[in-house]
């Protein structure tokens, strides 16, 4: 049992470098959008500060800060200036319970690669992304323009809807791993079927897997179910009357999010850490690390292509979708998945 | 003693949000007191170690019912209220009666529960347990409670569907 000084300390040490890192990545999978669309479309992207557009993130940060500040006056602004917060506070949330390797000890001190291990961490995740819709919503209330309106009116019709389809994906994996904690899910998981493929859970729950993706692009608000923000009908949604820091930090809840759902995928389908390890133990304990990392690259660059590739739903089309395809779906699964496992036990 | 600071204090962020929902004049300031009011109520659920009870708590009441809530403010662009007079009646009987009540309320309840006080942890909480009572123990009045949600939501469709004239007209 550790002293409730060493205790704290570790957590904060944690946590700073968690939400470091998290920072980091958000600015970083900006620039790597940029750069993956502008290839895409035959450009090249940042490429002025630092070599590849490697310091644009930065650039544009201090942009941010510099700007004016601008609050248009017919604003309700008690909401209006909270409304930004709120929207990054869910997002930086959801990383305090997410795993990210084993546990390591330096010094003697025992520690999980994790802020905190609570075993209901996958309904906290589910719980701080479901409050992050009000960042949004209130963004477009408060705004008091008939744009920002409609678009927080899609953002939360929109989230309210996928959020069953969402849950209903997860349950299937829940059944399987018997446990809310997401570093149980990911124990369960480690082995192989036939000595070969990776125990991990895509493989009986593909379906799941897809559900979860299509729902999951939908609460991010990401092409093709961008409508809160379509700006070829709504200037800019939800955000239209924001600038500065408070506009930039829509943008970084919304990264944030991206980020976390990789995160959650990687943890509940894909096996988390788990990759094969080898060399000195330096390297055998940085491994689970990279792996983990490879998996949260690889959803980021299928949300980047998924931009770059598809258009946009029709607001009719988008609740067709979600309620009269992806909920069945997901009913359906989760009654077959529970059948086989009630056989086998 | 932390655990008890904590649950005084979201104890009293719960009732500074449940008044500051009724005085609040705009729609909107209300519906977010009352999310403040799921909140708490969550985190002493947490505090209580109900652990799944507190999350559903926000899951449900927090993320869903409430969006909901917020989404028709929205939607209706509803305005602020207009202070009636009152009827002087309900402040000179309703204050003083609602205090009796709750008092009267809280006096069975700590003398007539039979146990005075449970330590935390004692009750169910965990999300295993909580499944087994379910769907074991009380599995008659759970489903007799999900017949009736499902008859609430056929009702719902029924009174959501345009009539049949207007139907007709496609």
């Amino acid at each position: 049992m550790l002293s409730i000084e060493t205790f704290v300390a570790i957590s904060l040490i944690k946590t700073v470098i968690a939400l470091f890192v998290l920072l980091t990545a958000v600015a970083y999978t900006v620039w790597l959008e940029r750069k993956v669309v502008g290839h895409m479309q035959n450009r090249w992207g940042p490429t002025r500060v630092g070599p590849f557009g490697l310091l644009q993130p930065l650039a544009d940060g201090v942009k941010f800060m510099f700007k004016e500040d601008l609050i248009p006056p017919h604003v309700y602004k008690p909401l209006y200036i909270a409304a930004p917060m709120l929207a990054v506070v869910f997002a930086l949330t959801s990383i305090a319970v997410i795993p990210v390797g084993n546990s390591i000890s330096i010094g003697g001190i025992q520690t999980s690669l994790q802020i905190t291990d609570v075993n209901i961490g996958l309904l906290i995740i589910l719980g701080v992304t479901s409050l992050g819709v009000y960042g949004v919503a209130l963004a477009g209330w408060s705004s008091n323009s008939k744009y920002s309106l409609l678009g927080g009116l899609r953002a939360s019709a929109q989230m309210v809807s996928y959020e069953i389809a969402l849950g209903l994906s997860l349950v299937g994996v829940l059944i399987l791993s018997g446990s809310f904690s997401l570093r149980e899910i990911v124990d369960a998981q480690s082995g192989t079927y036939l000595g070969f493929i990776p125990r991990w859970n895509i493989f009986p729950q593909f379906i799941a897997f897809f559900i979860y993706l299509m729902a999951a692009y939908a609460e991010t608000n990401r092409i093709p179910f961008d409508l809160p923000e379509a700006e070829t009908e709504l200037v800019a949604g939800y955000h239209t009357e924001y600038s500065a820091m408070k506009f930039a930090m829509f943008f970084m809840a919304e990264y944030a999010n991206m980020i976390t759902v990789a995160c959650v995928a990687s943890l509940l389908f894909l096996g988390g850490w788990h990759g094969p390890l080898f060399g000195p133990p330096l390297l055998q304990a940085l491994l689970p690390l990279f792996w983990f990392g490879l998996r949260i690259f690889g959803f980021l660059f299928v949300y980047i292509w998924i931009r770059g590739t598809l258009p946009r739903f029709r607001y009719d089309q988008l609740m067709a979708f979600g309620w009269k395809f992806l909920l069945p779906l997901a009913i359906a699964n989760l009654v077959v998945t529970a059948f086989v496992v009630a056989i086998r036990s | 003693m932390l655990h008890l600071i904590l649950f005084l204090a979201f104890g009293v962020v719960c009732v500074a949000g449940a008044v500051n929902l009724l005085v609040q004049r705009h729609p909107i300031n209300s519906a977010l007191s009352l999310v403040v009011v799921m909140g708490s109520l969550a985190a002493e659920y947490l505090l209580l170690g109900a652990e799944f009870v507190a999350a559903v708590q926000v899951i449900v009441y927090a993320g869903a019912v409430m969006v909901l809530f917020v989404f028709v403010i929205m939607l209706l662009n509803a305005g602020e209220e207009e202070r009636t007079k009152g009827s002087r009646v309900a402040m000179i009987f309703g204050i003083p009666g609602m205090l009796v009540g709750s008092l009267l309320i809280t006096w069975v309840l700590l003398e007539h529960s039979g146990t005075q006080s449970v330590a935390v942890g004692a009750l169910p909480g965990p999300p295993k347990t909580l499944g087994w009572l379910l769907f074991h123990d009380y599995l008659l009045p759970f489903e007799v409670t999900s017949v009736l949600v499902l008859i609430a939501i056929i009702g719902a469709v029924v009174l959501a569907a345009p009539p049949e004239s207007a139907r007709r007209k496609d």
